[in-house]
């Protein structure tokens, strides 16, 4: 008779891994992944392809060097190296795409110690820092089926005063200037019923963030199709949907989680109004990563027949 | 419906595959072992020796303390050793192996006890060697103890059964209703300050629900509750709170909210004790898990072997292999050394697992996703525990765990069952539940 194997309960686990969660996530970028390349072309797989490939060698190597365990096969560094690659314009260099997924991968994430340890969601850390180092990175590319040149995002002609914008339509669909995958919001909102079904995300996130921008907009605005327009443009569909859902970088229990939200959406509209960039979603985000561990602490629920929590 | 939220919400297989099979009586073994300690408190003393001829009911251990149960002979035959064994909680005590004559004669000194008001009825599940026979092992006299100050007002049925597999108290409440119904009433008659009295099964048992909905359909003070099916429904607290609204304070037992929880085969037994005097001395449980062949309820004389119900199932499925026997689901089981560790009062289950389910997962690092957080039935962030146990000073950590609120934990499994990252978080709760308790204990005497 053999031995029996002796351990603690509970014997019996879910059959959900921290790859299935991000292979989910990777699946529910497909739609607006395939839409980047109907929209900007080749160039936009290619983008795709080099981000995706650069976070994941840096990754590896990483891992190589310092002597960690492997953790590339969690995908998460595909998760972020896609992320990265739709937040970005389709005239972006690509070996600036190589640098920014580096950053992101290294800097961002593997120096604080891994998958989990990060306080700051790396593809938006990563394209905050291509932001500000690289010029090309800011604005957009106007897709390919542009009849003029303007290179122009609909937000950053929205603050220079212009009023000859895309139609309601052409922002539904994606065919407007901008980050590549952040274009067509069907794409990223079938991405987002895909992830709350398959349970990934709650559905607070992404509802209460961008319902803050819509509501605050209709407010300052007081006009229908302005607010639509905040909604739709710049990268707040993508930023709500596939960044402000990150489980790393936002408080753990669901309160938190919609304090996160609103507080992303108020500093959205801060930024798109009064401040000096056009977008301020990513921004938004990373103040709030910054803010999370405290949210997290004050909205912690009072245990079953307990205290709350001191 | 009721004007709170259900708590409990992971939804752990069921797996209730031999529900429509009622138990099985299997022949006697040969031999039984019988453990002083089958339940929460005290060691019972043995109070046979070596060669004592002992038939079914004869008292072979006494209650060893206030909250102690008394055991009794399961078979007619002989004491052949006494010995100290390992039983299930890791503690060494005495156990006493009886060799069968396989005639199963009754104690000739069995008659059926007087039970006419709250103090008789408690010394009568005293002397009965009832012990919670869901699992936990809670003499049921000490609990039943609680109603003399009488501020007890309601009893609340436990048969929710939400463990995978276990299906014991399913068969219990559809083959032994009477019982049941004679158990209601027992407590009715006996308890004059209960007012009501509400059972608490998971919806997915709707056989079971309708069968107590009709018995009890004359009777104003019983309530029969579907409870949702989703893990951990029949932890104690939690079903205090579905069925009454009442949370109860950490720390404290249900009954100084003014609630009783009694697991519903507890209850069948109390009612057959008061019908024959018979004490605790058989058990039915289901046989079942990924290495059974044939899935089956059997009811044995407590002491019977693992490795003899296991043969009664079938044995172990062709292609498998034993990789884990639990005593209990797979939740919340705990696993046995050997397959010739016996049978407990205790025992709803006995879950074999094949070698391939029996691994713990490796574990990756925690995501943060908030699985737990949500899944915990008590509202805890299991998170949290692991990062105060890294606290390198002792009264840092021991002030940071009590923050934490670690002892509220009961230890369900909820948080690791849903972890994707397969973190020891249960485990570490344990670990700190165990130290923290070690703490306050140690303050306590400093202060005295």
């Amino acid at each position: 008779m053999e031995k029996l194997i002796i351990s603690t309960s509970p014997h019996l686990y879910t059959n959900v891994t921290t790859k299935t969660v991000m292979r989910d996530v990777l699946i529910a970028l497909l739609p607006a992944t395939a839409a980047s390349v109907v929209f900007f072309g080749l160039r936009a797989a290619l983008m795709v392809l080099i981000c995706v490939a650069s976070a994941v060698i840096a990754e590896a190597l990483f891992c190589i060097i310092c002597k960690r365990p492997q953790t590339v096969g969690d995908l998460s560094a595909a998760v972020t190296g896609l992320l990265l690659a739709l937040n970005l314009p389709a005239k972006t260099a690509l070996w600036q795409c190589v640098v920014g997924s580096v950053f992101a991968i290294i800097v961002v994430k593997c120096l604080f110690g891994g998958i989990g340890c990060n306080f700051a969601n790396p593809a938006i850390t990563g394209r905050i820092f291509m932001l500000i180092s690289f010029g090309a990175v800011a604005g957009g590319s106007d897709t390919v089926f542009a009849d003029t040149v303007s290179g122009a995002t609909p937000l950053a002609a929205i603050k220079a005063g212009e009023t000859d914008l895309p139609s309601l339509t052409d922002m539904l669909i994606g065919n407007r200037g901008g980050a590549i995958g952040e274009t067509c919001a069907i794409a990223l909102i079938l991405g987002f019923v895909y992830l709350v079904l398959r349970k990934v995300i709650h559905w607070e996130t992404p509802v209460i963030f961008v319902g803050t921008v819509f509501v605050l907009s209709l407010l300052v605005k007081q006009d229908l199709t302005a607010a639509l327009y905040q909604v739709l443009g710049g990268g707040l569909l993508i930023g709500a949907i596939f960044m402000a859902t990150d489980y790393v970088t936002t408080p753990i229990n669901r309160a938190g989680k919609c304090v996160f939200a609103l507080g992303c959406g108020i500093i959205t509209v801060l930024i798109r109004f009064w401040g000096s960039y056009p977008e301020g979603v990513s921004f938004s985000i990373l103040i709030m990563n910054i803010l999370s561990p405290y949210i997290e602490k004050w909205c912690a629920k009072k245990p079953l027949g307990g205290a709350k929590n001191v | 419906m009721f004007g709170f939220k259900f708590l409990g919400n992971t939804p752990v297989p069921h797996r209730k595959n031999t529900a429509a099979m009622p138990a099985v009586r299997l022949p006697v073994h040969k031999e039984v072992l019988l453990h002083v300690a089958q339940h929460i408190g005290a060691p019972a003393k043995v109070v046979v020796k070596v060669g004592d001829e002992v038939k079914v009911g004869t008292l072979i251990a006494e209650a060893g303390g206030a909250v102690s149960a008394p055991v009794h002979s399961s078979v007619s035959g002989k004491v052949t050793k006494i010995e100290k064994l390992m039983c299930y909680n890791g503690q060494q005590v005495d156990a006493v192996r009886i060799e069968s004559d396989g005639l199963m004669t009754a104690d000739e000194s069995i008659t059926p006890p007087d039970i006419h008001d709250l103090d008789s009825l408690i010394e009568a599940v005293r002397a009965s060697g009832a012990v919670g026979l869901g699992g936990a092992g809670f003499p049921t006299a000490v609990k039943l103890a609680a109603a003399k100050n009488g501020n007890i007002k309601t009893v609340v049925i436990n048969g929710a059964e939400c463990e995978p597999y276990i299906t014991s108290d399913t068969r219990t409440m559809l083959d032994d209703t009477d019982s049941v119904v004679y158990g209601v009433k027992l407590l009715l008659d006996n308890m004059p300050t209960v007012e009501q009295i509400i059972f608490g099964i998971e919806s997915n048992k709707r056989e079971c629900i309708n069968k107590l909905s009709e018995a009890f359909k004359d009777n104003a003070k019983v309530k029969v509750k579907a409870l949702p099916a989703l893990y951990p429904q029949g932890s104690e607290k939690v079903i205090v709170h579905n069925t009454t609204g009442i949370a109860v304070p950490t720390g404290k037992l249900p009954a100084e909210c003014g609630v009783i929880v009694l697991n519903v085969s507890t209850l069948a037994f109390i009612a057959r004790y008061a019908k024959t005097g018979m004490p605790l001395v058989e058990r039915t449980l289901t046989v079942d898990g990924s290495a059974i062949a044939e899935p089956k309820n059997v009811t044995v004389p407590v002491g019977t072997p693992i490795s003899y119900v296991i043969e009664a199932a079938g044995g172990i499925k062709d292609g498998k292999s034993l990789g884990k026997v639990l005593y209990g689901g797979p939740m919340m089981g705990v696993c046995v050394c050997t397959v010739d560790d016996p049978v407990l009062k205790t025992t709803n289950a006995i879950t074999a697992l094949d070698v391939k389910d029996s691994n713990p997962p490796a574990e990756t690092a925690c995501i943060h996703c908030g699985r737990c957080v949500a899944a915990c039935p008590h509202s805890l962030n299991p998170t949290e525990f692991a990062r105060a146990l890294n606290v390198e000073i002792k009264e840092d950590r021991m002030a940071k765990l009590q923050a934490t609120q670690v002892l509220s934990c009961m230890e369900c499994g909820c948080c690791s069952f849903v972890c994707p990252a397969h973190r020891p978080l249960i485990q570490n709760n344990r670990i700190a539940k165990a130290e923290l308790k070690d703490y306050l204990a140690h303050q306590a005497t400093l202060k005295n």
